[in-house]
């Protein structure tokens, strides 16, 4: 696969509102330099072809120089501004290749420690003298892993189908229709948004013991909490619906359709994009989520989600018998994940571009 | 439709800027002398537009005709308003309409300043400006307030004139909620008038009015211990003491409940308000002799001119009951002392005022210790943002290099980290630099140290090491957002750049950063907020450590070297002697950290003030 191709999987993304993505092709193929290129093409304004010869397919330097008035000079010019491009790629491609290594290190060194049979505490190397199973055996037999993935599995689902309904309904209401506290409610939701989430559990925690839903009962608690306040991040997804032309609207409503139909049947479908990104989202939450899990679980180790519950198998007390244990469960839990996120990886960009662009 | 949509916005903007308040108007345009603004009527309840006319006669003065309620004579004072400043002269105002210091120079004069008195000009202007910026926002406050009072005189107003002018079902109808509707066979509304009145006055009776009396107190019987003779087997005759320990008030239900009872009396008023509104609509149709809508039309418009309604009930359902009402009840709790000694329960907590906010500021270690953990708190959110920020950028600049093979590979290699969950990498990483951990380790082996480096257990190793670690943590973020936003920086630039002798260095300084902060402008300052409640870097990499015995316990919990206001807040709630008081306090006080930086950033932004730079 050329770079071309796989530049154009990874980015070329379905919907319009990310053109910039596609206006620049950043990857020529090799010799081929465009005169309008940043890097290495300055040679090329000094020759009087450029002008007429804009796809010049193949580009030498040494053939343009004749037609230069003083070749000598030039030529030395351009000889060391290639061979310093050369030199400059080389160190980058070196420092790539570094940057590489140690962003995927500590991946592989939890890939190779939960392979580790020898030992479960925490050693001062990373490749396996035994190396076998036993971690994940241990990790579904002696550990409540299973108990927490599969809790953090439904909580994934449910987060990720309530709260698309309510990030989509308030994306939609205040993106697309104009009425009396509209800017009310997003003013409302702007100021209660920088409080700090976390404060809100205090008073949480109580209401969810009252119905026992903390401690072992915990997850579905926090599914609750997850979805029910979910409506405050409808941003990226007002940001998306604000992009699509009013003209559609106006044309279903001289047609007869109601507000519920051009919501159903001409907005979200042209919603994918965002509308994907809003459910891997709502998805992935409960499986980063530390800090409410571990609070609502309250110690209760049947309660926790895997996040709590990994966490808790290196807290002090449990390393020296369970580190390995947790390097397996974090493969166990980062396979998963780290596939779906591949597979919807632009999308993810498309979201996260298109957030921090609108701000 | 647009057009005129548009115009309405632009013309009705307010000589301060304001054009939020006038968005409910509909269409707007402009004959001749005349004004013709279609207001959807206050409420357009019943789907009728209310038509407007303001025109400014010969001598000055202006003629309104239409409807009178209040949205039209906001419509007129607004209008009014602008005509006067239009007469007065146009003041220099920026995008925002934020009055902006006269410049001392002329645009030519300044041209012909050298580079550095540009800059201390740009910087002196600055400067000028912040007294403005602060009689801006504090003008438009004092509007809001203004508003406020103004549209309350006028609803009172309208209460009044609707019961004088109104037929006895309307009176009746300020009593019992929705008969006017029954009446007029409208049954969906007056239904559900009736059924909100009746559950109000229940609850306020029989549960409400309980815990308002008590609301003031927060309670003052915690327990009643009494003492009663108890057979110890029946019938054995042997009696024995048995104490019995009754629980009287509990101050969080007091406190809650209490809140909620006055969030519903609030609701309520709001609502008999609405029927007010009903019954002046329908005298109007009585006298007008128009259709009333059918019970169908009200129920179809749920999905159709009203399904805004409809879509938001639950969102912001949710909202209120999980995030608003929670808060609010968590700042109440600051100004009580609620804590592990006081809980509510076995010991009352009661209303202690200012006393909290008093302790946090001025009283001996939770003071240092707050200065200390604050002053961290926003020099890590400014080392994680900047240097995420200009690190990932020039990642993503060096893979989108010309030249560079498998540009694809780099960034799927990046993109992964994102994919797994950030708790895996960082509790790895963590044991990675632990004082026994792997790196450690290789360390000495390599024999490049002697002893273990404390990369967690010294203070400020450990505050080089969490930023260090939340660079590679956001790099492949930065890296994904900045490449669509480098690709489309038009390589022009670049090109003609070069052509005038610039090198590498100038055209990212000139062309690439200033670029790049316009359109992430916004980004970088939630990202800068988001850094400051950056639980899980801190947490999972040093649960805030390492520990400062010198600042002493707050609710149980010894904050260290690392710790943010976000996990001191965390640590103080699920500490063993957990101090909700404060946590309340220290959760304000991130609030205002974070509104006020959110404020002043986000209008001195180059989004806001150069808009035309980049188009």
């Amino acid at each position: 696969m050329t770079d071309e191709e796989m530049d154009r999987l990874e980015l070329d993304i379905e919907n319009d509102n990310t053109e910039f993505l596609t206006d620049v092709d950043i990857d020529t193929p090799a010799g081929y330099v465009s005169p309008f290129a940043s890097q290495g093409s300055d040679d090329l304004m000094f020759s009087d072809e450029s002008a007429g010869n804009v796809a010049a397919p193949v580009y030498t330097g040494e053939t343009k120089i004749e037609h230069l008035a003083d070749p000598g000079v030039e030529g030395k010019t351009h000889m060391s501004q290639k061979a310093k491009n050369t030199v400059v790629n080389t160190i980058i491609h070196i420092v790539l290749v570094i940057i590489c290594v140690v962003w995927i290190l500590p991946f592989v060194g939890i890939v190779l420690e939960s392979f580790r049979c020898e030992s479960t505490g925490p050693v001062g190397y990373i490749i396996p003298q035994q190396w076998g199973f036993d971690n994940y055996v241990r990790l579904f037999t002696e550990t409540k892993f299973g108990t927490w993935f599969l809790d953090t599995f439904i909580m994934g689902i449910c987060t990720a189908v309530v709260q698309t309904v309510f990030v989509m309904f308030t994306a939609y209401a205040l993106s697309r229709n104009r009425f009396k506290g509209r800017k009310f409610i997003m003013n409302l939701i702007l100021v209660f948004g920088m409080f700090p989430g976390f404060l809100t559990l205090i008073l949480l925690y109580t209401w969810m013991s009252d119905w026992n839903l903390t401690m072992a009962n915990a997850p579905w608690g926090l599914i609750i909490i997850y979805v029910a306040s979910s409506g405050m991040g409808y941003y990226i997804a007002k940001g998306f619906f604000d992009t699509i032309s009013h003209s559609l609207d106006e044309a279903a409503k001289i047609d007869g359709a109601s507000q519920l139909q051009i919501f159903w049947k001409i907005i979200l479908p042209l919603s994918k994009p965002t509308l994907i990104y809003t459910i891997l989202m709502g998805f992935m939450a409960p499986w980063g989520d530390f800090v409410t899990a571990s609070f609502m679980a309250n110690g209760a180790s049947s309660g926790y989600n895997v996040a709590a519950g990994l966490q808790w198998l290196i807290s002090d007390t449990m390393k020296n018998d369970y580190y390995t244990t947790f390097c397996a469960g974090g493969v166990v839990v980062a396979v998963p994940i780290t596939i779906l996120f591949l597979f919807l990886q632009k999308y993810y960009v498309a979201g996260v571009t298109g957030g921090a662009v609108k701000g | 439709m647009k057009d005129k949509e548009k115009k309405l916005l632009f013309d009705v903007t307010s000589p301060s800027g304001e054009v939020t308040s006038m968005e409910y108007l509909f269409a707007y345009e402009y004959e001749g002398e005349e004004y013709h603004a279609l207001t959807p009527g206050g409420e357009a309840e019943d789907g009728s537009w209310d038509v407007a006319i303001c025109s400014k006669q010969a001598d000055g003065s202006f003629l309104y005709a239409g409807a009178s309620d209040d949205v039209f004579e906001e419509f007129c004072r607004q209008f009014e308003a602008r005509e006067e400043a239009s007469a007065a002269g146009p003041a220099r105002r920026n995008s925002n309409g934020m009055r902006i210091p006269k410049s001392t120079l002329a645009d030519l004069d300044y041209l012909e300043l050298s580079k550095g008195r540009k800059f201390l000009y740009k910087l002196k202007m600055f400067f000028l400006s912040i007294p403005y910026w602060f009689a801006w926002k504090f003008g438009i406050l004092g509007r809001y307030i203004a508003d406020f009072f103004v549209k309350l005189g006028y609803n009172i107003r309208d209460i009044w004139t609707t019961f004088q002018h109104g037929s006895w079902r309307t009176r009746l109808s300020y009593l019992v909620m929705g008969f006017n509707n029954a009446w007029h066979g409208q049954w969906v509304r007056a239904l559900a008038f009736f059924i909100l009145e009746v559950a109000f006055i229940l609850y306020m009776i029989f549960i409400g009015s309980y815990w308002l009396a008590k609301f003031g107190t927060l309670g003052e019987v915690a327990t009643i211990t009494s003492v009663t003779q108890v057979e110890v087997i029946p019938g054995s005759g042997i009696f024995e003491d048995v104490t019995v320990v009754e629980h009287v008030d509990n101050s969080f239900k007091i406190l809650l409940y209490g809140l909620i009872s006055i969030a519903l009396i609030v609701a309520f008023v709001y609502t008999w308000r609405l029927n007010v509104k009903q019954c002046m609509l329908i005298d109007q149709i009585e006298r007008s002799g128009k259709k009333f809508k059918s019970n169908k039309d009200d129920l179809h418009s749920l999905i159709d001119n009203q399904f805004h309604k409809t879509l938001l009930a639950l969102p912001i359902f949710g909202m209120t009951m999980f995030t608003i009402l929670p808060i609010i009840f968590m700042i109440l709790v600051a100004f009580t002392n609620y804590d592990y000694n006081h809980d509510g329960y076995n010991n009352l907590f009661s209303w202690v005022g200012f006393e909290n906010f008093n302790e946090l500021f001025t009283i001996g270690d939770i003071s240092v210790a707050f200065g200390e953990i604050l002053a961290w708190t926003l020099v890590w959110a400014l080392f994680a943002t900047f240097s995420c920020y200009f690190l990932g950028m020039f990642v993503a600049m060096m893979i989108n290099k010309k030249g560079i093979h498998l540009k694809k590979l780099w960034r799927t290699m990046l993109v992964i980290t994102i994919a797994v969950p950030q708790f895996i990498s960082l509790l790895y990483v963590s044991n990675l630099f632990a004082d026994n951990g792997v790196i450690n380790a290789w360390l000495q082996k390599w024999g490049w140290t002697d002893s273990y480096v404390p990369f967690w257990s010294n203070g400020w190793i450990a505050k080089v090491m969490v930023i260090v670690v939340n660079i590679w943590v956001g790099i492949p973020y930065l890296m994904l957002i900045t490449t669509g936003i480098l690709m489309n920086i038009p390589d022009d630039l670049y090109e003609s750049s070069k052509m005038d002798g610039a090198n590498g260095f100038q055209q990212f300084s000139k062309i690439t950063l200033p670029y790049m902060l316009f359109v992430t402008g916004p980004y970088l300052l939630t990202s800068f907020t988001g850094n400051i409640n950056n639980f899980n870097v801190i947490y999972l990499l040093t649960q805030g450590g390492p520990d400062r015995y010198d600042w002493g316990q707050v609710g149980g919990y010894i904050a260290g070297d690392t710790t943010i206001l976000i996990t001191w807040l965390y640590g103080i709630t699920t500490g063993s002697e957990a101090d909700y008081k404060m946590a309340a306090v220290i959760g304000i006080l991130i609030f205002l950290v974070v509104t006020i930086i959110s404020l002043v950033v986000y209008n001195f932004l180059p989004s806001n003030r150069r808009e035309d730079d980049y188009s």
